[in-house]
């Protein structure tokens, strides 16, 4: 449990920050509230040669309303988001992620430019269609939700940029659900599904579906959301769309869970999801 | 909650501090972040020692090639199985009369062959903690990989490759108990119910990973060592190290945990004695988690075949139980004797005419199992506690009722089972009658009914249990007994100082159940003094008489009655003294509100502090009498003690995806006479969250290759707070007639009693489905898998990463209920 010989730099700047870390290298990590990486380093199958740490960077914290949507600051604590009721699913999302510890230490910005498909922030991002903005040498750049997820743990966030702010649309007459399934309440999802829902006069106006842990990165439900899509909300409507939650998904399977019993869980949390939305 | 009301026949009334519901002595020190634990203590000079560790399971080692970890910056030495001297191999202390048990010697670091993931094959030490990990990488071990052997039946088979190839076989020993004629019993019976019941293997996972430190110096060591037995690690390591006893000093210092997991010897122990002698400098290991879940014993692991035969009115003809044991490669202290300890009690509290258990133990490639909290005890609990669960449900017959029909009652006391041992006291209708007026049948039955037409499917599952604690007597486990080459008394001196107040010396060494509080108030009470005025010290081998440790639910009803007693020889010599200076006869002497007083003349009496200066300062002491006020007493019990007690625990299953959430767990357990009912309460909780562990959440896996599937807290799946109710506890006490205290254990009870509950509850919450048995862990997709079997056969698809060992269910069954849900089919 000690990690391989690293190098330390505390910028308290962004533009140090962004030189920093391009001077590093290849080596070099960002490291925001470092509990995604710091276990990796621990059981050294993560060895960086330099850790750029964002804690003295200022300006990267809080959240602002902008643009009718918020604006939250990458380095804000998953317990800050938990605490911002007006983000609805994503307040609910931060609220459930690991423990109380990590929560006061863990970033919405090192969740999201992590990417791991277990974890929470990144699904409901994708279902809510945000974006994040990332800063590098050559300048700022908004990354879609759509485009941020490439491949396990691999996002369109380069090397050398930092992510500075993550963008949640306002969903105004979106009604949420997320529903995560594990065995302990601090573990990483077995299975997770953020399902939004606008309806009108009790037909599905739109939906958004999104999967924790159900591939190498975060996906839509397109399957169901098509399903969905234009018809009448009832049980019956739900669940025949919920049945095709884990179409096109390839899970990877581990101690805990077989691929086919993610599968069922991708359906019935989805189920679970869309009730819960529309009954919001 | 803990609605806590004290006691069936009467509670003890309590005037003194015994009884008293005081908070722990040790605590203000530890959760002020000042307790001092092995990993706090730094001395100057120290070293840091790392162990390079088989990645592979079964392999010959072919070369070793240190030279690039030698030469790094910092490092002082690496060395490996070839290059220690050591004087003799890591002890197994069980050898039972008449009885061949095969043993491979075990050597601190692999000589030429590794038998499981983390068979130490390196050793390093350098001048910081970073360093030496740093430096493992740099050694280069090649194999020649052998055929690993996981699974204990497959291993048994003919053909299957041998963990050691000299010892000609797989199998390490075969050994029994029974009484009365087991065949006339299954013959007489109406039905007998078999089942496999799979008990699966666990880690002690104690929060304080085991740690040490060396310091040898000229021609004595000291070794501070977070272990349950300070002084057997003295003894085991003078020859192992070739040093004369007294020049070998072990402290425990803080230990954060056991759980029987440092009720052991180990390597690292040996290794950093003899590199500290051998670099002249104090050496420090500290174990990582991951090595802790690799390397720290394991319990459990084992098959129960289980033959239960009722008659129609569901009286048990007899219990028949063929375990097969997984003991892993190598044995650590106790490791064989383990699974056959659970035979002691596998009458239950019940009267059966007959009772056989026949053990077969095995050797995997796999790390060694050994004591893990209730060592052998859980497992016949559960075997015995779901079999009368599976039995009622055959015969159609309310679960409770078979056990009352069954229960040995409380007149038949001292109580003689089939197997031979007698049970001190008990009574069994007594806490089962106390648990049902917390859990209202009726209405949960009623309410059970409402709850499935709504889809929710609630169950309650129930254990009543009784278990072998207090261990000792040497008589009876030692050499010539079941074998156990040691004695099993305990020790403790009593040192009442000039002002009155008082030190105990216990031979006991705790890991976190509170000697210091409990020890103070049997004192205090015995000496007529307050328990805050009596300090415990424990766990240091230069300090305290020689003692046995603490184990097997063993500290008060062996080392608390060995302070009780020689706290009683020193309330006597004060008594004698008092009576001099108060110029009355001894006898009339009486020791009543902290004071030595003469019976009839309350106004005539010293406390002990004037006493104890008398003594301290011997101008006037009676003839003959030696100065000082101290005492020792070395205490070997005629029995064990015989705790018991009735669980409920009451479950939802969400049938949709297999969750189970507790919803109430009531405990209602019988511990004879309760010293200080916070500590009990606490051992209870953890008891039970442990179980509940067990039978919900944790699993040590290994896969076909013989890899560690579960080597961090992320796979081992540990239950938090969160995933545990709270806990309603009620006790009666039935005092035990085998020590002056009337004391029995409570440390392993939970454990002991929870498993069976949770599984009768979960099973019990989905009859109506078709599931009729499962075995643990009861995890959300096993438990969804059982469902739809139940429902649709064989539908569920298995895990293949657990493969086999994770063996899902019980054999079918023999007699006319109905059968088990088939084998489902791989997907």
């Amino acid at each position: 449990m000690i990690p391989a010989e690293f190098d330390y730099a505390a910028p308290e700047s962004l533009d140090d920050a962004i030189s920093t870390l391009s001077q590093g290298g290849d080596g070099a990590k960002l490291i925001a509230g470092g509990h995604s990486l710091l276990p990796l380093m621990k059981l050294r199958f993560a060895s960086p040669s330099l850790l750029v740490s964002l804690g003295k960077v200022p300006g990267l914290a809080g959240i602002e309303r902008s643009n009718g949507g918020f604006k939250i600051g990458a380095m804000t604590r998953h317990a800050e988001v938990a605490a911002e009721s007006d983000l609805g699913v994503m307040a609910h999302a931060a609220g459930l992620v690991a423990d109380q510890q990590v929560r006061n230490r863990g970033t919405i910005g090192g969740s999201i430019s992590h990417g791991d498909s277990a974890g929470d922030p990144p699904t409901v991002f994708l279902a809510a269609e945000g974006s994040v903005t990332a800063k590098g040498p050559n300048g700022e750049r908004e990354i879609a939700a759509t485009d941020m997820f490439k491949s396990y743990l691999t996002t369109a966030v380069a090397p050398d940029e930092v992510v500075t702010s993550v963008y949640i649309p306002a969903l105004e007459g979106f009604g949420w659900g997320y529903e995560k399934f594990v065995r302990r309440s601090e573990d990483w999802a077995m299975v997770g599904v953020c399902a939004l829902v606008k309806s009108n006069g009790g037909t599905c106006e739109d939906v958004r579906v999104a999967l924790t842990h159900m591939g190498a990165t975060p996906l839509r439900a397109s399957a169901t959301e098509e399903a969905l899509r234009g018809q009448s909300l009832s049980p019956e409507s739900i669940a025949a769309a919920a049945e095709q939650a884990a179409e096109g998904t390839n899970p990877p399977g581990d101690l805990n869970a077989t691929p086919d019993y993610k599968k069922h869980l991708a359906r019935v949390l989805t189920r679970r999801a869309l009730t819960a939305a529309i009954a919001r | 909650m803990s609605a806590v009301t004290d006691a069936s026949a009467g509670p003890t009334p309590i005037s003194g501090p015994i009884g008293r519901r005081m908070k722990r002595k040790e605590d203000p020190r530890l959760i002020t972040g000042r307790g001092n634990y092995v990993d706090d203590m730094v001395l100057p000079g120290m070293l840091y020692m790392a162990l390079v560790r088989a990645d592979v399971a079964h392999a010959k080692i072919r070369s070793i090639d240190k030279s690039a970890a030698e030469a790094r910056e910092g490092i002082y030495a690496v060395l490996t199985g070839e290059d220690i001297g050591v004087g003799a191999p890591l002890p197994m202390v069980w050898v039972p009369p008449g009885v061949e048990v095969k043993t491979p010697e075990h050597w601190p670091l692999a000589r030429g062959e590794v038998n499981h993931v983390g068979d130490p094959v390196a050793v390093i030490v350098g001048a910081d903690k970073y360093g030496v990990v740093d430096a493992l990488a740099d050694v280069v071990v090649e194999y020649d990989e052998l055929p690993a052997v996981i699974d204990p039946e497959k291993a048994l088979e003919d053909g299957a490759p041998l963990v050691h190839e000299d010892l000609g076989t797989n199998k390490t020993h075969e050994w029994a108990l029974g009484g009365g004629d087991i065949d006339a019993a299954m013959s007489e019976a109406d039905v007998v119910v078999e089942r496999r019941i799979v008990n699966h293997r666990t880690a002690g996972a104690a929060i304080e990973p085991r740690g040490c430190i060396a310091d040898w110096r000229a021609d004595s060591v000291t070794l501070w060592t977070s272990t349950q037995i300070p002084h057997l690690v003295r003894l085991f390591l003078a020859g192992e190290i070739g040093l004369s006893e007294e020049k070998i000093r072990v402290v425990a210092p803080e230990v954060g945990g056991g759980f029987g997991s440092k009720l052991n010897h180990y390597a690292e122990e040996v290794l950093a004695c003899y590199l500290s002698r051998h670099l002249g400098r104090p050496v420090k290991w500290l174990e990582t988690r991951s090595e802790n879940l690799a390397t720290t014993t394991h319990g459990r692991d084992l098959i129960a075949y289980c033959k239960m035969g009722f008659k129609s009115d569901g009286t048990i003809t007899g219990f028949h139980t063929k375990i097969v044991a997984d003991l892993g490669a190598y044995y650590q202290l106790l490791t064989p004797f383990i699974p056959c300890f659970a035979a002691f009690v596998m009458s239950g509290c019940y009267k059966i005419p007959a009772v056989q258990t026949d053990i077969v133990g095995v050797f995997t490639n796999k790390f060694a199992t050994d004591a893990v909290r209730g060592a052998g005890r859980p497992e016949a609990t559960h075997a015995i506690e779901v079999m009368m669960d599976q039995g009622a449900a055959e015969l159609g017959l309310d679960p409770l009722e078979v056990r009352r029909k069954n229960f040995i009652p409380k007149e038949d006391f001292p109580a003689e089972v089939a197997v031979g041992v007698i049970y001190d006291s008990g009574d069994y209708h007594g806490t089962l009658d106390r648990l049902l007026e917390h859990v209202d049948m009726d209405a949960f039955r009623r309410e059970q009914e409402e709850l499935r037409s709504q889809g929710v499917y609630r169950g309650i599952g129930f254990s009543t249990y009784v278990e072998i604690c207090g261990l000792a007597p040497s008589r009876v486990v030692g050499p010539s007994g079941v074998g156990i080459q040691g004695g099993f008394w305990e020790s403790a001196v009593v040192r009442v100082h000039p002002s009155g107040a008082a030190t105990v010396f216990t031979g006991s060494s705790p890991h976190g159940q509170g000697h210091e509080t409990g020890f103070a108030q049997i004192v205090a009470e015995k000496l007529g003094i307050e328990p805050e005025q009596v300090e415990v010290i424990h766990g240091d081998t230069d300090t305290g008489p020689f003692g046995m440790g603490t184990y097997g639910s063993r500290t008060l009803s062996v080392g608390g009655e060995a302070a009780g007693r020689a706290a009683m020889k020193v309330q006597d010599k004060a008594k004698k003294l008092a009576a001099h200076l108060l110029e009355a006869a001894p006898e009339d002497i009486e020791l009543s509100g902290g004071r030595y007083q003469v019976k009839g003349s309350p106004d005539k009496g010293l406390p002990l502090g004037d006493i104890a200066l008398a003594a301290y300062v011997p101008e006037n002491i009676p003839e003959g009498m030696e100065p000082g006020l101290e005492e020792t007493s070395f205490y070997d019990p005629e029995n064990f003690v015989w705790p018991f007690g009735a669980h409920a625990a009451v479950v939802d299953v969400d049938i949709d995806t297999g969750k189970v959430e507790v919803s109430r767990y009531v405990a209602v357990d019988d511990c004879g006479r309760a010293i200080n009912p916070l500590l009990i309460e606490g051992q209870v909780h953890g008891g039970i969250a442990h179980a509940i562990g067990q039978a919900l959440f944790e699993q040590v896996v290994y896969n076909d290759e013989g890899q560690l599937v579960t080597g961090t807290f992320v796979d081992y799946a540990l239950p938090t707070a969160a995933e545990l109710p709270s806990f309603e506890t009620d006790r009666t006490e039935t005092p035990s007639p085998v020590n002056e205290l009337g004391v029995k254990g409570v440390g392993e009870a939970g454990t002991i009693a929870a498993t069976p509950t949770m599984v009768n509850a979960v099973i019990d919450a989905l009859r109506p489905l078709g599931v009729t048995y499962m075995n643990m862990p009861l995890t959300p997709m096993r438990v969804w898998q059982a469902i739809q079997e139940a429902q649709g056969g064989g539908s569920g698809p298995r895990s293949t990463e657990q493969g086999r060992q994770t063996d899902e269910h019980g054999s079918g069954s023999a007699g006319s209920g109905p059968a088990s849900p088939a084998e489902g089919g791989d997907s």
